[in-house]
């Protein structure tokens, strides 16, 4: 009943052809190379695994002992209580079917080193964390992803969440702005302000971010497929503050391989896209130095419905993708590799959240370590930022999902992360209200001030179980890098729509598993109530796209026009100059207050866009 | 139980379903769960691809004759997007043709798509089977 079901009748409707300009990047003799000699890397590295869980412990006589032990437990002690109470009828298993046995022992890590599996804190492989002091130094940075509505809404928010304790800013932005379209484009009707915060042009941006001292927060800004956009108007806006570029410090996530896979806020084809995100990678690395050009996300491929697994494994396989596009570029791993960092979801199984952290690092560092021969230890980092699972919530009984995202919070320190964002409970309705939002940041200063989990690094380090389950992600982790490589690549799995088909195979079976109440959600389909007491929400108003049109159209009237169209023909031309860096041309067709759409647009007449391929 | 229903329902004319995302929103999730489960339900299951316009929807729905559309929409756009697609329908000359809804959906909202025929409008949470059930009982009464 659960297998595999293929709609027999689909259609995909495609607009014309997109035509793939010349204006894309030819694989060059250094990552030729690379993937020549380590053309083996992951079956080598599976190997070494299958040999690491094969082999017998480092204390003979202590496993011998443990067994006998375990022997008498099952046979005097577990055996006859089964007799007399059965244990629940339940699948124990994690979300990403991993069997999950009764109790784990040293036995299940008998080969376990402490050295090489887990090693302590700041030091290789970094399982236990990725700075030596951790919470003991400096607590995360909590950071709430927030905008709606106007530039002047998501601009009082942010100051509002700086006044209650926050330590970072995260921006959200509208869908129009994602895709690239103006406020007055017949694409944005309803659409304005309504999923986040709408920026058309610099003049947006300025009041969005106005007085907020771009010197001293660090800012994180949600956007893919215009992020080069968006951070030459950040840099003209720190500019204008008097901020020099190289001190301007942020992420901007520009992760376009997770928008194919999942996330699906695109424009161009792939390749026209990378090509974008490496221009912006020589220009940030040359001019913005502290700035993270890519924030490899797996937030987005675990919300459309990929398990803890394929989160890991999708996410570092895009992450080793743009360490590939960093080499291709001409630059050196030891020296890029440092600003791309990563952002994981943090769903509701506990242990298996903690583990797929853990494993995450490890993995990093040792593929950059060993694949890459990376030796500078700040290129080996692996550091994250976390979101509790929007997906997670629900809409039925909202308050539960405070208890939710404490638990999702919880796990994701207890992981090492670097940074948090805590859902507010009411976010399965629409965007958080003001008082929903400040009980989410309540939350982490709850973890971090009141619960004393922040004392010591790692405290579930050395836990059976953990250890036991860390491995375990590793090495399925491992089976997905190979299998993408032998599909050609991220890129190549994409457009044949593997990754996009194992996701909704995931999706759908965990959505038969709640239907069928083999996996409990509760005030879903267990321990349901009648009446649903109405939460009041956040409501955007068809005014707010009538105020930015308006604001548009002003900006429209005031600007240099000449200006704006030279500026508009320069990055067209550097768009078909394979060779060229179109960064510079963004940040003087931004400057010129050349709109966000019309930017876009210029990619479009050049590069085409994307249609995905069908996937069902 | 599902085979069950499955025989009963082959024994009529399947019923064709146009699943559509009408609007710049690439939450997809949802909808390819429901054109598997569609398509489980012995559905004839046409998917829009993301992206399109309303006016795009409309014209497949027309081109590929279906009986039901089915909208999805998580980015709040459903108020603009869900009753263009209706009106269009009804100046196309198909107001035959049955529009459900499903999303981020407030409850305040439902009534008011409702005036434009487009029912169901499920939330997050509703299950697959609800929804099945609610397609098939407007498709009988409306073949009826």
């Amino acid at each position: 009943m659960l297998s595999y079901v293929i709609v027999e009748y689909l259609i995909t409707y495609q607009e014309t052809e997109t035509q793939l300009s010349m204006a894309v990047i030819v694989k060059s003799e250094r990552l030729e190379f690379l993937l020549e000699t380590q053309r083996n890397y992951w079956r080598v590295k599976l190997s070494q695994i299958e040999a690491r869980n094969k082999a017998r412990a480092v204390d003979q006589k202590a496993m011998q002992r443990l067994k006998e032990n375990y022997r008498k437990w099952e046979e005097q002690i577990l055996e006859p209580w089964l007799k007399s109470s059965q244990e629940l009828d339940k699948d124990f298993q994690t979300p990403s079917n991993i069997k999950v046995e009764r109790v784990y022992t040293p036995l299940d890590i008998g080969n376990f080193d402490p050295v090489r599996d887990a090693g302590l804190p700041g030091s290789f492989p970094y399982t236990r964390g990725v700075y030596p002091t951790m919470y003991r130094g400096k607590p995360w940075t909590m950071r709430m992803f927030s905008g709606f509505g106007t530039p002047e809404d998501t601009n009082k928010r942010l100051k509002y969440l700086i006044n209650h304790g926050e330590t970072g800013i995260s921006i959200a932005f509208d869908m129009p702005t994602l895709y690239g379209y103006d406020a007055d484009s017949e694409r944005a009707e309803g659409e304005v302000g309504k999923c986040g915060c709408n920026i058309s042009s610099l003049k947006d941006m300025e009041i969005l971010l106005n007085a907020i001292p771009l010197g001293d927060v660090s800012s994180s800004m949600t956007i893919n497929a215009p992020a080069a956009i968006l951070t030459a108007m950040y840099a003209a806006v720190g500019e204008r503050q008097g901020v020099p570029l190289k001190k301007l410090r942020g992420t901007v996530q520009a992760d376009m391989l997770k928008e194919y896979i999942a996330q699906k806020e695109w424009v161009y084809p792939p390749e026209a896209h990378m090509r974008i995100i490496r221009d912006m990678m020589l220009f940030c690395t040359k001019e913005m130095p502290q700035w993270n050009y890519v924030s490899v996300s797996g937030y987005h491929i675990r919300e459309a419905g990929a398990d803890a697994v394929q989160e890991l494994a999708f996410t570092l396989a895009d992450g080793f993708a743009y360490i590939d596009l960093g080499i291709e570029a001409g630059l050196k791993v030891e020296e890029f590799a440092p600003r791309i960092s990563f952002f994981f979801n943090c769903c509701m199984n506990f242990f298996e959240e903690i583990a797929k952290f853990r494993a995450a690092r490890r993995i990093w560092a040792t593929v950059l370590k060993e694949k890459y021969g990376v030796t500078n230890p700040r290129a080996l980092l692996l550091r994250f930022h976390t979101q509790t699972s929007g997906a997670s919530l629900t809409w039925q009984q909202p308050i539960n999902n405070v208890v939710r995202t404490a638990i999702e919070a919880l796990a994701a320190v207890l992981g090492g992360t670097q940074s948090l964002h805590t859902n507010s409970y009411d976010e399965a309705w629409a965007l958080p209200t003001e008082e929903a939002v400040t009980i989410a940041l309540r939350t982490q200063q709850i973890i971090a001030e009141e619960t004393g989990v922040t004392d010591t690094i790692d405290p579930l380090g050395g836990s059976y179980y953990l250890e036991w389950l860390t491995n375990e992600m590793e090495e399925r982790a491992f089976r997905y890098f190979d299998k993408i490589e032998s599909i050609g690549g991220v890129l190549a799995a994409v457009k044949a729509g593997y990754l996009q088909r194992e996701i909704a195979e995931t999706a759908y079976r965990t959505q038969k598993r709640a239907e069928e109440g083999r996996d409990v959600v509760v005030g879903v389909n267990k321990h349901v109530v009648e009446e649903e007491p109405p939460i009041s929400t956040l409501k955007i108003d068809l005014k707010v796209q009538r105020r930015q049109v308006k604001r548009l159209k002003e900006v429209r009237k005031q600007r240099d026009k000449a200006k704006v169209a030279k500026a508009l023909q320069e990055l067209k031309n550097a768009y078909k100059n394979p060779d060229a860096n179109s960064m510079y041309q963004i940040l003087k067709a931004v400057k010129a207050y050349a709109t966000l759409g019309e930017i876009v647009n210029i990619g479009r007449e050049v590069f085409g866009e994307w249609t995905e391929p069908s996937l069902l | 139980m599902a085979a069950k229903s499955i025989s009963k329902r082959t024994e009529q004319k399947k019923i064709r379903i146009l699943v559509a995302k009408p609007g710049l929103d690439g939450h997809d999730r949802g909808a390819l769960v429901l054109c598997r489960a569609f398509r489980d339900a012995g559905m004839e299951v046409i998917y829009s691809g993301l992206l399109p316009t309303p006016e795009q929807v409309v014209q497949m729905a027309i081109d590929e004759d279906v009986d039901v559309v089915a909208l999805s929409l998580l980015n709040g756009a459903h108020m603009t997007a869900f009753p263009r697609v209706a009106e269009l329908l009804k100046e196309k000359g198909a107001g035959d043709i049955i529009i459900v809804g499903g999303g981020i959906i407030p409850p305040e909202d439902r009534k008011k798509l409702e005036k434009f025929g487009i029912t169901g409008n499920f939330g997050p949470g509703t299950s697959l089977k609800e929804i099945i059930e609610h397609i098939e009982s407007r498709v009988r009464k409306e073949r009826r």
